[in-house]
């Protein structure tokens, strides 16, 4: 089976309070574009979270590209992160960087020679339409702006695993369209797209697209598709 | 295309940027300067009375002066004169060599006035003996025993038994200056460590935006370390500079004095090699510091 990320019984509680996450299970193929929906407060960002390795759970299994990560050894993270894009809700961008310069950073930290990094950033601020902003700091930027500075940041290293949550919240219906087809593009080169959204037309924009709902920390999967998805929806 | 040097060059220049610039606008250096000029001047202090105390340590050792304690004055020149007769042929004495009365007349002024002179009041004859180098006691012991078969009249004081607690006094004083070195060492690291854990804390989005594309901890604690290490650069060597500036100005005011005791305290080079190599030292404690409280604080979160 080639799932590139598997939760197993998965629980995430912060402090004491009650688990915001409760026995979370699923299969993510590699090469396929979900959607994950659910009402404010459902436990979408913290399931992200675990997604991009911002948090452990607190049980469960998350194997991801085929490693446990829950037992993974603090050291071996930032190998899996550097294959693991991310979209932050609240964008952040490093203020006092220019947007070139954001979008570099993936690049940077992977330690690509600065020789190298110059053409696909440029690509990449014209890709996202701001080719001609890219001295420009974040606080000189529309929302909308900043966070297609942001996507262009979570894709320039081509990872395999995109995360993007809420990502199309600050931008026009236009710009949301042209996102998804970013997102496409991207998916259709090998990336497993993970995006959280509470807009129901764009989910529906994007064919062969799965959703995952969640429902107050429980993921709804009626027919278990999710969990054991049927071998047509898996890519070698 | 870029050659390998330009290309390290915009490398660190793009690292660089990730921390926003702040340099010496901060208290930083100002503290590290305040700190190095304080060890230095203690290092100093501490390194010129150990050559102090070790140039009297020889004195100690190697110095007595024999009283002729005779009231009338010719029998006292003529004891005087048998005496270093005596001395400059007797085993273990290097040299022996009579102080001139005027000398010790100028001397005795502040506490005789003229009458130091007047010849009424009885000054005993002084000679100042050298000792061969060896058991000093010894030396003493036998030196005594060929003054008191000379005369009964003749007193042998080995330099010891003055300067000894002197040299204790300076030798302290050395040790305290070598236990402040110590604490301003220990006051950098803290002050390092305060300043490491502030900018770690003010820096925390960015630092966690890293992490969470991959960033090592070593990545990030670099950005601090080199930080950090300009700002001990920048302060270490005002710091010393002022410091050298008071060590050469005290130094000059010594040697004007013309004291004997004042001017045994100095630096060899061995000194001067130590001072040079503080800031130095300074430097390399508060990057070490720095990466190693930054990498503390990032290996408390995921």
């Amino acid at each position: 089976m080639s799932a590139i990320v598997q939760f197993e019984n998965v629980g995430l509680r912060y402090g004491l309070d009650s688990e915001t996450l409760s026995d979370v299970s699923f299969s993510l193929a590699s090469g396929g574009f979900y959607f994950l929906t659910g009402a404010s407060g459902a436990g979408k960002t913290s399931l992200l979270k675990l997604l991009y390795l911002a948090q452990r759970p607190s049980r469960g299994v998350i194997r991801l590209f085929d490693e446990d990560v829950v037992t993974l050894p603090r050291k071996r993270l930032p190998g899996f992160r550097r294959r693991i894009g991310v979209v932050f809700q609240d964008f952040r961008l490093v203020p006092h960087l220019s947007a070139y310069d954001n979008i570099a950073l993936p690049l940077r930290v992977a330690g690509m020679e600065e020789s190298e990094i110059d053409a696909p950033v440029a690509e990449m601020l014209n890709w996202v339409g701001l080719g001609d902003r890219g001295d420009a700091r974040p606080a000189t930027l529309s929302g909308g702006e900043q966070q297609r500075v942001a996507i262009a940041r979570a894709v320039i290293g081509r990872p395999e695993i995109l995360v993007a949550d809420e990502p199309t919240g600050n931008v026009d219906a236009d710009m949301a369209r042209r996102l998804m087809t970013l997102f496409e593009a991207l998916n259709r080169l090998g990336t497993t797209i993970v995006v959280a959204t509470h807009d129901l037309p764009l989910i529906a924009q994007v064919k062969g697209a799965q959703m995952m709902k969640l429902d107050k920390g429980r993921l709804a999967d009626p027919t278990g598709t999710l969990r054991y998805p049927p071998r047509s929806q898996e890519r070698p | 295309m870029m050659t390998g040097h330009a290309n390290r060059k915009a490398a660190a220049a793009a690292r660089n940027r990730l921390l926003p610039e702040g340099r010496v606008a901060g208290p930083m250096p100002w503290i590290i300067a305040i700190m190095m000029f304080l060890t230095v001047l203690s290092a100093a202090a501490g390194l010129g009375l150990g050559a102090a105390v070790r140039s009297m340590s020889a004195d100690l050792a190697g110095r007595a002066s024999v009283q002729v304690v005779e009231a009338d004055a010719a029998a006292r020149d003529r004891l005087a004169a048998r005496t270093l007769q005596a001395l400059r042929g007797a085993d273990g004495v290097r040299a022996a060599d009579p102080v001139d009365p005027a000398l010790l007349a100028d001397q005795l002024r502040p506490w005789l006035g003229d009458a130091a002179t007047s010849g009424d009041l009885p000054v005993p004859a002084l000679i100042d003996v050298m000792l061969t180098p060896g058991d000093a006691d010894a030396n003493v012991d036998r030196l005594r025993r060929l003054l008191g078969g000379l005369s009964s009249k003749l007193r042998i004081e080995p330099h010891a038994a003055f300067l000894l607690p002197l040299a204790g006094l300076l030798g302290a004083l050395g040790w305290l200056a070598g236990g402040v070195v110590l604490l301003m060492i220990l006051a950098t690291g803290a002050v390092v460590v305060l300043a490491a854990r502030g900018a770690h804390d003010s820096h925390r989005t960015t630092i966690d935006v890293l992490h969470l594309m991959g960033s090592t901890d070593v990545q990030i604690a670099r950005l601090f370390q080199r930080r950090i290490g300009l700002d001990a650069f920048l302060g270490s060597a005002l710091g010393f500079a002022f410091a050298i500036l008071v060590i050469v100005l005290i130094g000059l005011r010594l040697t004007a004095m013309g004291s004997e005791l004042l001017g045994a305290v100095t630096l060899d080079t061995r000194g001067w090699i130590v001072l040079a190599s503080l800031p130095l030292l300074g430097v390399l404690l508060a990057t070490l510091t720095a990466r190693w409280t930054v990498l503390r604080a990032l290996g408390r979160s995921l």
